[in-house]
């Protein structure tokens, strides 16, 4: 029988179930053939009006609808969907019945723009304040409203949907949320704690607030013209990332949890760094040492060198600070190698789905070590000579990969990473 | 719904080594104790009447967040929380010490950031006089908000905050979600080093009560205390929560990474416990307390409880239902004094737990129910608990190191 703990004497922690939505569509099936033809889920913004705004264009996904919209609720709904099947492929406990915890990561609640504008025409004076806005509040009109923007809000609800165990945890690690609620379910299932976690990551907040944020920051793309080709990371002409919308869901179980119950095993977490970076609110430090540290803590946690790598799934978001950090980092720790290994960006063709984008990635590192193809970082057409990364411009390429790298970065110094493999070390 | 199995206890020792509090009646630790002896509350029953908040005790933030700039770059959450972070490093005795901070684990429960008012009465107001006229408030949006103020209201940047500030980088994780938030920053952090993942964490959360956004949430579901301020256990005939001000931040470690840098406990943190039961049927509540009491290890009796009790109903007398069948506990419920703090709650009821332990005393009871007691003797086991005013049940045991 095969060993059920690693080298370091740790349970053996594999992925048993995984689902994803994103922009190009709802599933494994459906992303993985748009994602290995090239094709982008970036549109033009249809959702509220963009008259106005330096960018109207988002990976959006409207093929699921919420009436009315609310970014908790298209959050949840992704969630779920992703979860379910990532529930259904794992075919673990039973409905309504998850045998360990969920951890979420998900994007920070707020009452929104609609319902502030409903409850101001509620209190029936054209120049209303915060103070009448609490006059009309209460008494139970907009309970619902409690309920919905609550932190815990799409947690708790997706704890009740699926039976989960014990006390849900939504988290924020910003735009390494993704990588970090896995790590989360790593960590507990080597503890010892659960035999199994349901990991998800989703971010359905492309809102009118929300967009003008990140573009009043200067970190979106104003290529509106061409929604398409607007994601170019690693390029000499990226001008910045795409919002975008999104979900992926992870069953994770102990090796010897899942060899016992017969389940098929999808993929290995074999290891995950994180450290974090004190040196801005949303930039690097400029030396690159967290996000070296922060790969070299994944590789030490997995305890692989870096030879053993060969695929990074990067950040990769399209911005001119990223991208170049992210191959100060890479080169650094790779040294000559890092020109051999294949690094694509999945941001190209689906957007950052913030929150989500560590929990998507994975699932697509997940998809490349299964079809033994690595999807492209689209929308190459001018390279930047500072980055000399094999981005594996614009076709989907056949490769052997048995390792995969999935790198997350985020506002706040976050920086998280994920090393995958098909079969245990 | 079964508990969330806590690691094994027992496994590798957890100390308390720093404790961090600023709140509605002071900042330090002295200051605090002398306001529970002397069962001081700040209230602030007008600013925001009919509603009743604890507001903040103003502080000198220069002494724990240096540049002005950083302070700028906050909104007021950040900034109690990133200086009452440094409060608690400070009292570790690892200030500065940027060997140990470069490793060191770091959970934030966390809400989110303060919205800014005037620019949402603005445009709230510019749009009832333009008739909701489509593209104004995408007009005023670009226009009126601050590009910077993002950063202020992004839940993980009080960790930002504090990895810029006093240089904690090991790790930086934030959990949200209420009250459910701190329980699981402390469980989690507890759990990470009782089984060797980690050797140091700071953990923490910080509340501010003087925000009409925040009131209007609760209040939509009519959850804040009305009027005039009456002690958590004497609101049965006018249930709700009086918002707090708090920052509450803890450096927890192993025993032997304590004893190996000298550092003093000041108790120990042996379990953490949480669950969160659906709340449809009466009774599940108290069941769920109970249920995590069952599982904190062995409790000598005579000791303490510290609840986060929030005064809101129903929950608070399913809370009540739980604690009359442990009444050789001495309980004290933390809001009487410093409010309802969400996030916040649970972790400064850990740190009043540590500080009594340390101080070989419980502070006094301040109920006019008389549910709370004199306790003559030096506490050795206090029960930490919690239910959220919606969601969520935590409690933790905190002891003295033996």
């Amino acid at each position: 029988m095969a060993a059920t703990h690693d080298k370091f004497g740790r349970p053996i922690v594999v992925v048993t179930g995984m689902g994803v939505v994103t922009s190009l569509g709802a599933g494994k099936a459906d992303n993985w053939a748009k994602l290995t033809a090239g094709e982008s889920g970036i549109r033009t913004i249809t959702r509220f009006p963009t008259n106005g705004l330096k960018t109207s264009i988002a990976g959006t996904v409207d093929f699921l609808k919420v009436e009315p919209f609310s970014s908790p609720d298209l959050s949840q709904k992704l969630a779920e969907t992703a979860a379910e099947e990532a529930i259904m492929q794992a075919a673990i406990g039973t409905k309504r019945d998850f045998p360990g915890p969920l951890f979420l990561a998900v994007a920070p609640v707020e009452i929104e723009w609609p319902n502030r504008l409903e409850l101001g025409r509620d209190t029936g004076t054209l120049d209303c304040t915060y103070d009448d806005l609490l006059r009309v509040s209460g008494g139970g009109k907009y309970r619902g409203y409690h309920r919905r923007f609550l932190f815990g809000s799409v947690s708790d609800h997706l704890a009740e949907t699926f039976g989960t165990k014990g006390s849900p945890i939504s988290l924020s690690t910003a735009c390494a949320s993704g990588a970090s609620a896995i790590q989360l379910g790593v960590e507990a299932i080597r503890r010892g704690e659960s035999d199994a976690t349901l990991c998800v990551a989703t971010d359905g907040s492309v809102n009118l607030e929300n967009l003008i944020r990140f573009s009043l920051l200067s970190a979106l793309s104003m290529r509106n013209d061409a929604p398409q080709s607007a994601a170019r990371p690693f390029s000499k002409n990226r001008d910045g990332f795409v919002m975008a919308e999104g979900a992926g869901a992870l069953v994770l179980e102990s090796y010897e949890s899942a060899t016992a119950r017969g389940a098929k095993i999808l993929g290995v977490l074999i290891g995950c760094g994180e450290l974090a970076d004190s040196f801005h609110r949303t930039r690097s430090s400029p030396d690159g040492k967290p996000i070296i540290g922060c790969v070299r803590n994944a590789l030490s946690d997995a305890g692989i060198g870096p030879e053993r790598i060969d695929y990074i799934n990067a950040h990769g978001t399209g911005t001119p600070e990223n991208d170049k950090m992210e191959y100060l980092g890479i080169s650094s720790v790779f040294g000559e190698q890092t020109s051999r290994i294949p690094v694509s960006s999945n941001k190209s063709m689906v957007g950052h789905t913030l929150s989500a984008a560590g929990a998507v990635e994975a699932v697509f590192s997940l998809l490349t070590l299964e079809h033994q193809r690595i999807p492209p970082t689209i929308n190459y057409d001018v390279p930047d000579p500072a980055i000399r990364f094999d981005v594996v411009p614009n076709k989907a390429r056949d490769a052997r990969v048995t390792a995969v790298m999935s790198n997350s970065f985020g506002f706040g110094g976050q920086n998280a990473s994920l090393i995958l493999t098909r079969e245990p070390l | 719904m079964s508990e969330t199995k806590s690691s094994k206890p027992g496994s590798t020792e957890v100390w308390i080594t720093g404790i961090g509090l600023a709140t509605s009646l002071g900042e330090g630790l002295d200051m605090t104790w002398d306001a529970l002896s002397q069962r001081r509350i700040n209230v602030d029953e007008k600013n925001f009447a009919p509603y009743v908040v604890h507001p903040w005790a103003p502080v000198n933030f220069d002494s724990q967040i240096p540049k002005k700039g950083d302070q700028r770059q906050m909104e007021a959450w950040q900034r109690i929380g990133t200086y009452t972070a440094g409060l608690a490093l400070d009292s570790a005795g690892i200030k500065g010490n940027s060997e140990i901070l470069a490793r060191m684990d770091m959970i934030v429960a966390a809400g989110g950031g303060e919205r800014d008012l005037a620019v949402d009465t603005a445009i709230m107001q510019a749009a009832a006089k333009s008739n909701f006229a489509p593209g104004l408030l995408n007009e005023r949006l670009m226009s009126d908000l601050r590009p910077t103020l993002f950063l202020a209201q992004l839940s993980n940047l009080l960790a930002g905050n504090i990895a810029i500030v006093h240089g904690v980088t090991g790790s930086s994780r934030t959990f949200m979600g209420e009250e459910g938030a701190g329980v699981d920053a402390a469980r989690i952090a507890l759990a990470r080093i009782a089984a060797g993942q980690s050797d140091i964490a700071l953990i923490g959360g910080s509340h501010n009560s003087e925000r009409k956004e925040m009131l209007m949430l609760y209040e939509f579901d009519d959850f804040n205390l009305r009027d005039r301020f009456a002690p958590v256990w004497a609101r049965s005939s006018r249930p709700g929560f009086a918002l707090g001000a708090v920052g509450a931040f803890l450096v927890m470690e192993s025993r032997a990474h304590a004893q190996a840098r000298g550092a003093r406990p000041f108790a120990r943190l042996t379990n953490v416990v949480a669950d969160q039961a659906r709340r449809k049927t009466p009774g599940e509540v108290t069941a769920s307390l109970q249920a995590l009491w069952s599982k904190l290890g062995k409790l000598d009796g005579h000791g303490a409880i510290i609840t986060g009790a929030t005064g809101v109903e129903p929950v608070t007398s399913e809370e009540l239902a739980f604690l009359r069948q442990h009444p050789d506990f001495a309980i004290r419920a933390s809001g009487t004094a410093f409010g309802h703090n969400m996030e916040a709650q649970f972790i400064l009821g850990l740190a009043l737990a540590a500080l009594s332990i340390s101080r070989g005393a419980l502070f006094p009871p301040n109920d006019p129910t008389a549910l709370e007691v004199e306790m003559s003797k030096a506490p050795s086991q206090i029960v930490v608990a919690g239910a959220g005013h919606w969601r969520s049940e935590g409690m933790a045991l905190v002891e003295a190191v033996k």
